[in-house]
C-alpha cells in the first residue's frame, strides 16, 4: 500500500468516508501532496547513517541473452488450478495483487487450457483456410509473416472470470484468484479479413469455426461479421512471439470478445452457414438463467472494473491517513468513460483518476485518493463505459442468474476494510 | 463469329482468373478438398460432415467400458470427471445437473465432441465406427434413443435432444451491450 503521511485537513473531500478530489493525482496535485510533506518515510530509511551497498563495490552481472526479473521478484507467481490428476486442464490467475499499470507480462498471462499446452514447431504449423470459399488455401508462418499487420494494446479477459464471486459465500483470496482471468497486453498481428479475402468467401459464409492444434481442437463458431470487422492471427504479443501458453505461433483474438473465442495455436479456419454448435459453445461459455433456460453466443465482455488496492492481503497495515486506492477499468465495447469509487459501501460516488488515456477495450488504470480514519469501510468502484453502459451490482446479477452461471459476471466487488487492523476482506454488500 | 485469335486468348486468361485475386497478397497455397479431409473433423447440427460408418448401443458399451468409464463413471454416473447421463428435469431447481442428456441441445456436438478430443490422453484414436457407438451408447443411457437404433450420417440428425429449445440466442438478435448490459 502507498500511504501518505495525513497532515492537511484542506484536502478536499469529495464523497462520504474519506474519499479525496482526483486532482491529488492529476498534474501537479502530486507535487502538492509532496510539498505538504504527505509523503512519510518508511521506517528503514530512517536508521542510521547510510551505508555504502556491496553491489557498488564490484562489478555487476554480464550482459544476458534473454532477461530474467529480479530474484527478490520470483514470488510473484501465477496461481496455477487445474483439474486435479489431469495433465494440462484448468487455468492459472494473473496475480494483479502484485502488478501496475495496464500491460500484463507475457510470463504472468493467465491460462485457461483445455487439454495442455501443445508444443508446435512453426516450420510444421500450418493454417487452412477452407469451407464455402472459392479457394481453400494453406498458410505457413513465413507466408503470414509476409502479410500487413496492426497493433492494439487490448484486454483478453475469460468469460469465466470472477466465477469466484458466483460462490454464495465471499471467498477470501487475494484479487488475481478473484478476478485474475484477465490480462492486457499488445497484441501484433494479421488482419484476418485479408486472408479471408483472399479466399473469397461465398455470400452464405456467415460463420467461421476456428479450431486449435491442441489436443483438445478446442474448437468455436465465430460470426463472420467479427471475423471481418476486427479479427486478428495475433503473431506478437507485447513486442515479442506468442508464449506457447498463449497460442504460440499462433492465435485468433477477437477484441473485447470472450477469451474462450480467442483461439489459441489456430490451425483451421472453416466457413460455414451455420455455427457448428461445438461443445464449448453449448455445454460450456454458455449463461444459465433463473428459469432453466441458458443465453447462447454472449460474446462480448461488459463494462467491468475492479479495485486491485486495497484488496485481500493488501491491508492497510500503516494505520490511518491517506492512501490510494487504484484498479482497473476496461469494456469489451470500447473505451472507459468514468470510474467511480465509493467508501461508503456505495451511499456516495466520487470520480476516479485516470491514468493516461483510455484505450478502445483495453485496460484503463484508474486512482482515487482516501483518507482512511482508521474506521470501517466498505470500497467499491463502478465503471462507465463510453456507450453509457454501467457495471451492475453483484445482487442485479443475481436478480438475472441466480448464482448458478459462472459465465460473464462483471458485477461490482466490494472490499471491506476493518477497523483499526486495517485488514481487507472480500465481501457481497 | 470472326475474332482474331490474339484476343480469344487473352479473353480465356481474363476468364479464368479468380474473380478478386486482387484482394490479396496471394501467398496462400490452394489446396483440395482431398488433402485438406484429415484435418476438416467438424460436424454440424444438420449432419454435414459426418463420416461414413455407424455403431450401435451394445458396441458403444464395450468401447465405454474400455476407455471412458474410469473417468465418467458406470453408464455415464461422473467419476473424477463430468456426469454425462441423467439430470432431466433439474435445469429449474437451484442446483443443476447438467448432462449431455440434460443440456446438450444438439446430437451432432456428441460425435463431433467425442472424435475431436475423447479419450482424454489418446484424442483423434478411435474410429468413426467407435465413435458412432459411443453416442449411441450416451443417447441411450440418456433415454433418447432406443436400445436397438444404430446411429450413422442419416439417423444421429434426425435425433432431436430434450433441451434443444433451452437456449436464447443472444447474437445476433440482442447483441447490443445496452442489452447487454440490461439482461
Amino acid at each position: 500500500m502507498t500511504q501518505f503521511k495525513d497532515n492537511d485537513s484542506d484536502l478536499q473531500q469529495v464523497a462520504g468516508n474519506g474519499l479525496l478530489h482526483r486532482r491529488l493525482f492529476l498534474g501537479r496535485g502530486a507535487a502538492m501532496l509532496g510539498g505538504l510533506g504527505l509523503f512519510s518515510a518508511s521506517a528503514s530509511a530512517q536508521q542510521g547513517p547510510l551505508q555504502i551497498p556491496q553491489w557498488m563495490l564490484e562489478p555487476g552481472a554480464h550482459m544476458s541473452g534473454y532477461g530474467q526479473r529480479s530474484q527478490y521478484e520470483e514470488g510473484v507467481q501465477r496461481i496455477v488450478g487445474g483439474a486435479p490428476g489431469v495433465s494440462g486442464s484448468g487455468v492459472s490467475f494473473t496475480p494483479l495483487q502484485n502488478l501496475h499499470g495496464t500491460i500484463t507480462p507475457n510470463s504472468l498471462h493467465f491460462e485457461r487450457h483445455h487439454s495442455g499446452v501443445p508444443n508446435i514447431n512453426p516450420e510444421e504449423h500450418r493454417l487452412l483456410i477452407h469451407g464455402l470459399v472459392s479457394r481453400p488455401l494453406v498458410f505457413s508462418m513465413d507466408d503470414l509473416m509476409r502479410y500487413p499487420t496492426v497493433t492494439r494494446i487490448q484486454f483478453l479477459e475469460c468469460s469465466g472470470n470472477s466465477f469466484n464471486n458466483m460462490l454464495p459465500e465471499a471467498q477470501q483470496a487475494p484479487v488475481g484468484v478473484l478476478h485474475g482471468l484477465m490480462s492486457c497486453s499488445e497484441w501484433t498481428g494479421v488482419p484476418l479479413s485479408i486472408l479471408m479475402d483472399e479466399a473469397g468467401v461465398e455470400p452464405e459464409g456467415d460463420w467461421v469455426l476456428a479450431e486449435g492444434a491442441d489436443a483438445a481442437a478446442m474448437s468455436r463458431s465465430i460470426p463472420m461479421e467479427k471475423i471481418m470487422d476486427d479479427a486478428i492471427i495475433a503473431l506478437y504479443q507485447n513486442g515479442e512471439r506468442l508464449r506457447p501458453e498463449n497460442g504460440y505461433p499462433m492465435r485468433l483474438f477477437l477484441p473485447g470478445w470472450e477469451g474462450n473465442m480467442a483461439v489459441k495455436w489456430l490451425r483451421r479456419l472453416k466457413v460455414n452457414r451455420d455455427p457448428t454448435m461445438t461443445r464449448d459453445e453449448t455445454s460450456h461459455y454458455t449463461d444459465v438463467l433463473l428459469d432453466g433456460r441458458a443465453r447462447m453466443f454472449t460474446y462480448p465482455m461488459a463494462v467491468k472494473s475492479v479495485i486491485t488496492s486495497p484488496s485481500t492481503g493488501l491491508n492497510l497495515n500503516s494505520g490511518p491517513g491517506i492512501y490510494e486506492i487504484t484498479g482497473l477499468a476496461w469494456s469489451g465495447a470500447g473505451r472507459i468513460r468514468r470510474v467511480e469509487v465509493s467508501a461508503d459501501g456505495g451511499a456516495s460516488w466520487a470520480e476516479a483518476a485516470i491514468s493516461g488515456p483510455a484505450l478502445d477495450k483495453s485496460f484503463t488504470r484508474f486512482r482515487m485518493a482516501w483518507r482512511w480514519n482508521g474506521g470501517p469501510a466498505t470500497l467499491k468502484s463502478r465503471a462507465i463505459d463510453e456507450t453509457g453502459a454501467v457495471q451492475p451490482t453483484r445482487d442485479e446479477l443475481v436478480s438475472i442468474h441466480g448464482e448458478r452461471s459462472n459465465y460473464h459476471n462483471n458485477s461490482i466487488q466490494t472490499w471491506h476494510v476493518a477497523e483499526n487492523s486495517g485488514e481487507v476482506s472480500n465481501v457481497y454488500a | 463469329m470472326f475474332m482474331p485469335k490474339k484476343l480469344v486468348i487473352v479473353l480465356f486468361v481474363f476468364a479464368t482468373m479468380p474473380s478478386n485475386a486482387q484482394e490479396g497478397a496471394g501467398l496462400g497455397t490452394p489446396i483440395s478438398q482431398q488433402n485438406l479431409a484429415p484435418w476438416d473433423i467438424s460436424i454440424q447440427p444438420n449432419g454435414d460432415g459426418l463420416p461414413p460408418g455407424s455403431g450401435s448401443v451394445e458396441a458403444g458399451e464395450a468401447v465405454y467400458m474400455q476407455k471412458c468409464i474410469a473417468c465418467h463413471g458406470v453408464e455415464g454416473s461422473g467419476g473424477p470427471y463430468d456426469q454425462l447421463v441423467g439430470g432431466q428435469g433439474t435445469l429449474e431447481q437451484l442446483q443443476q445437473v447438467r448432462t449431455v442428456g440434460s443440456f446438450w441441445p444438439y446430437a451432432s456436438t456428441i460425435f463431433d465432441y467425442i472424435r475431436r478430443a475423447m479419450p482424454f490422453e489418446n484424442p483423434q484414436s478411435l474410429t468413426n465406427d467407435e465413435v458412432y457407438a459411443l453416442t449411441a451408447y450416451l443417447l441411450f443411457e440418456n433415454g433418447i434413443i432406443d436400445e436397438d437404433d444404430v446411429m450413422n450420417s442419416e439417423t444421429l440428425p434426425e435425433v432431436e435432444m430434450p433441451n434443444e429449445e433451452g437456449f436464447i440466442l443472444a447474437y445476433p438478435t440482442d447483441k447490443s451491450m445496452e442489452e447487454m448490459n440490461e439482461i
